[in-house]
């Protein structure tokens, strides 16, 4: 994280040197500070990432409400719009968990919400995406992480340690097994986070590059670049939610894992 | 050689790891369309374990980014 945070920063200072238009893709990844804070010595200030993400919370709270404001038997477009989001996520736990995972409904469907308004409102010219943020990941994943190995130990106690040793297996074959289910037991948090970051920052830095090109270069030539960049935004859209949708599902896999296991 | 050369000549080779995704997100599009030819009502189901695959094979290229950016960081 701190070497993509140098690199960064390198990056905008070597951009800030020249005055001609210059290749800076990572410029809009650069975290600011707006309102300095800071609370017994810890760093709390205010920066673009976390404004954005109270400010894509916010936009989930007004969604939720105006859509639900005159609530009708025939729902209107809003209502049927949050009816929709509502009854994907119910679904999702539903299918994935079992009626055992009813009550981690609420979080798999603020995660899916979080994930999605801030993948879609990053993609307004002069935002910026919490979700490209390895540490604002980092910390949805490790949180469930976390949860989903306090469900397996509280259900299992001990037993949960056989997920490393999945049954049916020769007693030959353990020493090989168990530190290969223990390091992708562990990869899961890590690849639940890179994922995330890395299509976030992925598809904004080919969004930047392609809006770059479309400036340096003559109109004639610029059009072809300007055209891709439409078609990405188009794309971009679709993976925000892809992304939200598959965050949401593995973290119902990863309940599930650790309710039943296999 | 000189460092800021290798560490860009780094960069290229680990964005080559796109190769790999690219084949795997092939085959699990490729795979769902014929078991769907073949079953059609098992779309729904199908397509859950597509989306699933298609995170984890792509999010292997993008391991191949974050190495970029760690040569990146190192290289300054």
């Amino acid at each position: 994280m701190m070497m993509i945070s140098t690199a960064i920063a390198s990056e905008t200072a070597h951009a800030a040197a020249s005055a001609a238009p210059k290749l800076e893709p990572l410029h809009h990844f650069q975290v600011q500070k707006i309102v300095p804070l800071s609370l017994f010595g810890w760093d709390i200030s205010i920066t673009n990432s976390s404004l954005w993400m109270m400010i894509s919370v916010a936009a989930i709270l007004l969604f939720f409400k105006m859509a639900l404001k005159n609530e009708a038997k025939v729902p209107g477009r809003l209502q049927s719009l949050a009816e929709m989001g509502f009854v994907f996520a119910r679904d999702l736990v539903q299918d994935n968990i079992g009626d055992e995972g009813r009550k981690y409904f609420p979080l798999v469907l603020a995660l899916f919400f979080f994930v999605l308004f801030n993948n879609l409102l990053g993609l307004i010219p002069g935002s910026f995406t919490a979700t490209s943020q390895l540490i604002v990941t980092g910390t949805l994943a490790i949180g469930v992480f976390i949860l989903s190995v306090g469900i397996g130990v509280a259900r299992h106690g001990v037993g949960f340690l056989k997920t490393f040793a999945p049954g049916g297996l020769p007693l030959a074959l353990l020493p090989l097994m168990i530190p290969i289910e223990v390091i992708s037991f562990l990869a899961r948090p890590v690849s639940l986070a890179v994922r995330l970051f890395a299509n976030m920052t992925a598809g904004h830095t080919v969004l930047g590059v392609m809006i770059f090109f479309t400036v340096t270069l003559p109109v004639w030539a610029g059009v072809i670049p300007l055209s891709f960049a439409v078609v990405l935004t188009g794309v971009e859209i679709f993976i925000g939610f892809i992304q939200a949708y598959i965050f949401a599902i593995l973290t119902c896999v990863y309940i599930n894992d650790a309710m039943h296991m296999h | 050689m000189d460092t800021a050369a290798a560490s860009l000549i780094g960069m290229g080779l680990a964005a080559a790891g796109m190769a790999g995704s690219g084949i795997g997100i092939g085959y699990v599009f490729g795979k769902m369309i014929e078991a769907v030819a073949r079953q059609p009502n098992a779309e729904s189901r199908v397509s859950k374990y597509v989306w699933i695959g298609f995170a984890l094979v792509e999010a292997i290229a993008l391991y191949g980014l974050v190495i970029a950016f760690i040569i990146m960081g190192q290289a300054g």
